[in-house]
């Protein structure tokens, strides 16, 4: 499954690919501060590490991870921003 | 008459503007090319020493120095601030009112700090990326009785990735020198999972935070200041309370280059290839240092070794031959030192294949620090640097 097949669009997309860690969280962090309660967040991101990073702030955080959708040289991360 | 523009007279754009005019003198003395350096204040920063101002008793005087005097005479320097860039025209506007026109432009424009972005950052936060801040650091050190201290990141991308770190392990080392450290607590705040970006640099520094009783709080982006409690906050709902903060302000690329269109908003960092340091697919723009999106650590070694690459480019453009393939590639070398603390420092080198493999720390690299502090004026932007970074 894909973040499109998902029930809702994303709200927005960081194509965050050719970007190294910490880029990805990065830009996903500056996307959380900039949109509203219920937004979802989809981060591609080719560096190996986004997978686990990610997650893990989303965790500490206190937002919802959607899930990871693996694809051909990247990733799909998926956020859904709860406060 | 073809004409090389180098925007910006730091380390990057001083060193590569020199070895350009190295390259095409011939060119140049038969009145055929020039090479121009544009900077908006005439003077020279070795911006590391600004951390040894705060830890180390380093006279502000002696990191500055007359641009003019640190470019090859082949050279022209203009003082002035740059205010648009005009592709379509190659040409670049400045404050003063003149145009300059290009046929290569090399962009060394750095970052620039924006501490005013975050609410009660200047009234309660220090830091160490200006001279005048890091003279308040140090007063407010030397004020210090003992309590909690913060070290952190306010956001990514920043200048000198160890500093931070550096920061906290020596003022960890002053306490405990001044008789304050059981009085006191050091907190050590990073943005991300781990102390450093660089997992083996993280290995490195994470054990050493542990035995100095430096306690680490990752994932902690800083979302606010609240001056009547004394606390900062994290993004992620984390509080810490302060007696002294000590906070890396938020950086940003060249304004100029975001109302240009060459670099996007908000960072404003400019799309650099990683091998050919081109800007986008521009043939006739190049990009070093601060400037770049490179995935590499904001630092004047990263512009002092990308600086080689842009100078063969562009030679080789102005005399209309091939770049020589060994020196036109940048293969992200980086070298730098990173203090911890009790005289001691170690060494990170590396490239976009190889990560770091510091060696363990020893008095030698705090040594070899400093050593190079004190040269670099000597060394770095006349581009006689090559011996030393042979040897290391």
């Amino acid at each position: 499954m894909t973040a499109l097949e998902l029930e809702t669009t994303p709200t927005t997309t960081i194509d965050a690919r050719g970007s190294f860690c910490p880029g990805p969280l990065m830009e996903l962090i500056r996307a959380i501060r900039e949109g509203a309660v219920g937004d979802t967040l989809a981060v591609i991101s080719s560096d190996n590490g986004s997978k686990t990073d990610i997650p893990a702030w989303v965790e500490k955080a206190g937002h919802r991870l959607v899930g990871v959708f693996p694809h051909e040289g990247y990733d799909e991360i998926v956020v859904e921003k709860l406060k | 008459m073809q004409k090389v523009l180098v925007l910006g007279g730091g380390v990057g754009g001083t060193l590569v503007a020199n070895l350009i005019s190295r390259k095409i003198k011939k060119q140049i003395d038969a009145g055929q090319a020039t090479v121009t350096v544009v900077d908006e204040r005439g003077e020279h920063v070795y911006q590391p020493g600004f951390m040894y101002i705060a830890m180390g008793n380093e006279d502000p005087r002696s990191l500055r120095k007359p641009e003019r005097r640190l470019l090859d005479d082949r050279v022209e320097l203009v003082i002035d601030e740059v205010t648009g860039i005009d592709e379509a025209s190659q040409n670049v506007s400045l404050a003063g009112g003149d145009t300059l026109e290009y046929d290569y432009l090399v962009l060394a424009t750095g970052s620039r700090i924006l501490p005013e972005t975050i609410d009660n950052f200047e009234q309660e936060a220090h830091h160490f990326y200006s001279e005048k801040a890091a003279q308040r650091l140090r007063k407010a050190l030397d004020a210090f009785t003992g309590g909690k201290v913060v070290v952190g990141i306010a956001s990514m991308p920043y200048k000198c990735p160890p500093a931070p770190l550096e920061v906290a392990l020596l003022i960890e080392a002053e306490l405990r020198e001044r008789g304050l450290r059981d009085k006191s607590e050091v907190h050590f705040c990073s943005p991300i999972a781990r102390a450093f970006t660089i997992e083996s640099v993280s290995e490195m520094v994470t054990p050493e935070l542990e035995k100095k009783d430096i306690e680490l709080h990752t994932f902690f982006n800083v979302e606010a200041i609240d001056a009547e409690r004394k606390v900062v906050m994290s993004l992620e709902g984390e509080e810490l309370e302060y007696d002294l903060l000590v906070l890396v302000p938020p950086h940003k690329g060249a304004q100029v280059l975001m109302d240009s269109g060459l670099a996007p908003a908000p960072g404003g960092w400019l799309p650099t290839d990683h091998k050919t340091l081109n800007v986008g697919e521009r043939p006739n723009v190049w990009a070093l240092g601060d400037a770049t999106n490179l995935p590499l650590s904001k630092a004047g070694s990263t512009a002092h070794f990308e600086a080689p690459v842009v100078a063969e480019r562009v030679a080789a453009l102005v005399q209309e031959r091939k770049p020589h393939a060994k020196d036109s590639i940048y293969t992200g070398k980086v070298m730098c030192f990173f203090e911890v603390g009790d005289g001691k420092g170690t060494l990170l080198r590396f490239d976009y294949e190889n990560p770091p493999k510091p060696p363990k720390p020893s008095r030698l690299w705090h040594v070899g620090k400093i050593f190079f502090n004190k040269t670099y004026y000597q060394i770095v932007p006349k581009g006689r640097g090559g011996s030393i970074e042979k040897r290391l």
